[in-house]
C-alpha cells in the first residue's frame, strides 16, 4: 500500500534517513521502532510531506507521490497525527473534527452558506468522536481537555479525514498507564478500518498492536519482521534493543 | 441585536438630522469615518481573522482610490463603472502583492507587504499626468453624488452591506478554514487544506473591499494625493484594527469610528486647562491617540468591540 524506495535525507553533514525502504502491506499494523536519533521524525516527515527526500521514492497506492505536497497527500488518503499534540485549541472538540471532516468533504470555497447548517459535517464529527471516546466533551475547548484527550483528538482530526493509511507518530508519548491503555483500545478499534504505521517508544504497546515492526537504527532499516522474530533478531537487539530484551515488558 | 438595531436606527435618521439643523459638515464628517470603516473592516478580515499581518493596506485603498479618480477625471463618471473597476483593479493588485508576500512568514510578511506598498506609493509619485506628489483633483464625484445627504446613504449601504458580508463570510466554511489557518497553519495543511490558496484568495477579498473604500474615498473629497498609499496610512488602519478589536465583526468600524472621532475632537475643541499646560497640543493629536491606543492594548486587548460584548464570547 505504502513503498519507501530508497529515502535519503540530510541536514548538513548529518545522515538523517539513508536510503530507507520499506513496505507497509493493506490492512496491517506496522510499528517503526528505533533508538532516539534514529530518523524516526525525519522519516515521519518525508512521508506525510512536510519534508522532501533529497532523493529516492514514495509511491501510496501504487502511485507515484514523492513530489506531492502535504494536503494533496491527505486528499489520496494519507493522513498523519502529531507526536506533539498539534489542534485547534481554540475550537471546541466538535469544531475541531467538523473542520477536518469539511476539509476531505467538497471544497472550502464556500462563502455564504454558514456552516451550521450542514448537518451531515457534524454528525460525521460527532461518529468520529464516538470512536475516539470524547462524545461528552464535543462542546469544551479543546485547550481545555486533559493531556490524554487531547491526544486522542489529535489522532481524531487524523481519522475524520477518512484515510486509508494513518501515520501515528508516538500517540502515547507523556501518557500515563490508564490512558496508555485507552490509546491501545482505540488503534485495536481502528485497526479493522485502515491501515496503520505506528511510531512508538512504547514497546509494550508496539509489541501488543504490532503485525509488523520495522527497526530504525542510524537511518536505516536493519530489520523487518514479525514482532516474535524481532525479539530474538540478534541484529536488532545488538543495535538497538540491547538488554531490555531480556523482560517481556519493555518501555524506552 | 437589540444594539444593532439601535445602530442602525441612529445611523439612518442621522443625516435627515444634522440636515434640518443645517449642519452638512458633520454629514460629511461621517461619510468619511464609515468610508475608512469599510477599510479597516477590509483589514480586519486578513489581519484579524485570517491572522495575515499586512502593513500595507493602504496599497489597495490607495489602487482603488486612483482607479476610481482616474475614472472621473477621464471622463467615465459612471459609479457604476468606476467603482467596480476600482475594486477590482485593487483586487489584483492584492493578488499579485499576496502572491509573493504569503510565501513568507512572520516578520518578513510585515516587512514585504510594507515594500510593495511603498513601491506603489513611489510609482504614483511619478504619474505626471495625474498629478504626481500633488495629487489629482476631480471635476465631481462619480455618478454625481455631490449631495452629502445622498452620498452619506450610500457609504452607509456599503458599510453595513460589508459588515454583513463578513458576518455571512466568517460563519461560512471558507471562513472557518481561514480562522482555522490563523489558529493552527501547520495542522489546517495537515487535514488536507491548501493553506496558501485559502489565504491568497482571502488577502484578495480584503483587497478589493480595501479598493471599494478608495474609490468611494476619492469621490468623497473630490481629490486623491499619494499619501493614501502612505505607509503611514496602513499604520492607521491596523490602529483602527487593534483599537476597535482585532477578529471582531464590529472592530474595524468602531476603531474607525473612535480613532477619528478622536483626533477631530482634539484638533477641533480645545481645552483650555490642556492648553495652558501644553500650549500647541492641538497639533500633536497623535500624543492623546497613542495614548487611547497603549490602554486599550494594555487593559483591553479584544479592543473597543470586546469591551462592549463583555467577556462572554473570545474572539470567533
Amino acid at each position: 500500500m505504502l513503498r519507501l524506495e530508497g529515502l535519503s535525507k540530510r541536514f548538513g553533514g548529518v545522515v538523517a534517513t539513508d536510503g530507507v525502504s520499506l513496505e507497509v502491506a493493506q490492512g496491517e499494523v506496522h510499528a517503526l521502532i528505533g533508538p532516539n536519533g534514529a530518523g524516526k521524525t525525519t522519516l515521519i516527515g518525508q512521508i506525510s510531506g512536510s519534508l522532501p527526500p533529497d532523493s529516492g521514492s514514495i509511491f501510496f497506492l501504487e502511485r507515484d507521490i514523492t513530489r506531492a505536497s502535504l494536503h494533496e497527500r491527505v486528499r489520496t488518503g494519507l493522513a498523519r497525527s502529531y507526536q506533539i499534540t498539534s489542534i485547534f485549541r481554540r475550537f471546541s472538540v466538535l469544531d475541531n473534527l467538523a473542520l477536518a471532516v469539511q476539509a476531505r468533504s467538497g471544497s472550502s470555497f464556500s462563502f455564504w452558506r454558514p456552516v451550521a447548517e450542514e448537518k451531515d459535517l457534524f454528525e460525521q464529527a460527532c461518529s468520529i468522536l464516538e470512536e475516539i471516546g470524547l462524545s461528552e466533551k464535543k462542546d469544551q475547548t479543546a485547550s481545555t481537555l486533559a493531556h490524554g484527550e487531547q491526544r486522542a483528538l489529535e489522532v481524531g482530526l487524523a481519522l475524520a479525514t477518512r484515510p486509508r493509511l494513518v501515520l501515528l507518530d508516538e500517540p502515547m508519548a507523556g501518557m500515563g498507564p490508564e490512558e496508555s491503555r485507552r490509546m491501545i483500545a482505540l488503534i485495536e478499534r481502528i485497526r479493522s478500518s485502515v491501515t496503520v504505521l505506528l511510531v512508538e517508544h512504547d514497546m509494550d504497546a508496539v509489541f501488543r498492536l504490532a503485525d509488523r515492526i520495522s527497526v530504525l537504527v542510524a537511518g536505516r532499516i536493519v530489520a523487518t519482521e514479525r514482532p516474535e522474530q524481532i525479539r530474538s533478531n540478534e541484529e536488532v537487539r545488538r543495535a538497538y534493543l540491547g538488554d531490555e530484551m531480556q523482560g517481556d515488558e519493555v518501555a524506552a | 441585536m437589540r444594539r444593532s438595531i439601535l445602530l442602525l436606527v441612529v445611523l439612518s435618521i442621522f443625516p435627515l438630522a444634522m440636515q434640518a439643523a443645517d449642519n452638512l459638515f458633520y454629514v460629511s464628517f461621517a461619510s468619511r469615518v464609515m468610508i475608512y470603516a469599510i477599510a479597516a473592516t477590509s483589514l480586519n478580515l486578513a489581519l484579524g481573522y485570517g491572522g495575515m499581518i499586512s502593513f500595507g493596506h493602504a496599497a489597495f485603498v490607495g489602487t482603488g482610490a486612483y482607479v476610481g479618480a482616474i475614472c472621473i477625471a477621464e471622463g467615465v463618471t459612471s459609479a457604476w463603472i468606476a467603482w467596480p473597476a476600482a475594486t477590482a483593479a485593487a483586487a489584483l493588485a492584492a493578488w499579485l502583492i499576496g502572491a509573493v508576500s504569503l510565501r513568507t512568514r512572520g516578520v518578513y510578511f510585515i516587512m514585504i507587504t510594507l515594500a510593495f506598498a511603498q513601491m506603489m506609493f513611489y510609482l504614483v509619485n511619478s504619474m505626471k499626468a495625474y498629478g504626481g506628489d500633488e495629487g489629482l483633483t476631480l471635476p465631481q464625484r462619480a455618478s454625481d453624488l455631490g449631495n452629502e445627504v445622498v452620498f452619506y446613504y450610500v457609504v452607509l449601504a456599503f458599510l453595513l452591506g460589508s459588515i454583513y458580508c463578513l458576518k455571512r463570510l466568517t460563519e461560512s466554511r471558507f471562513g472557518r478554514v481561514i480562522v482555522a489557518i490563523r489558529e493552527n497553519e501547520a495542522r489546517a495543511e495537515a487535514i488536507g487544506l491548501p493553506v496558501f490558496r485559502y489565504q491568497l484568495a482571502c488577502f484578495v477579498i480584503a483587497g478589493a473591499v480595501a479598493g471599494l473604500a478608495g474609490a468611494l474615498l476619492a469621490s468623497h473629497g473630490k481629490y486623491v494625493n499619494p499619501n493614501v498609499l502612505h505607509w503611514s496610512q496602513s499604520g492607521t488602519l491596523m490602529i483602527m484594527v487593534i483599537l476597535g478589536g482585532v477578529g471582531r465583526l464590529w472592530g474595524g468600524a468602531l476603531g474607525a469610528a473612535v480613532l477619528l472621532g478622536l483626533e477631530h475632537l482634539i484638533a477641533d475643541y480645545p481645552l483650555a486647562w490642556l492648553e495652558a499646560l501644553a500650549p500647541n497640543y492641538q497639533q500633536h493629536a497623535g500624543l492623546g491617540v497613542g495614548a487611547v491606543l497603549l490602554a486599550i492594548v494594555l487593559f483591553a486587548p479584544q479592543g473597543i468591540a470586546g469591551l462592549l460584548a463583555g467577556k462572554k464570547n473570545a474572539a470567533a
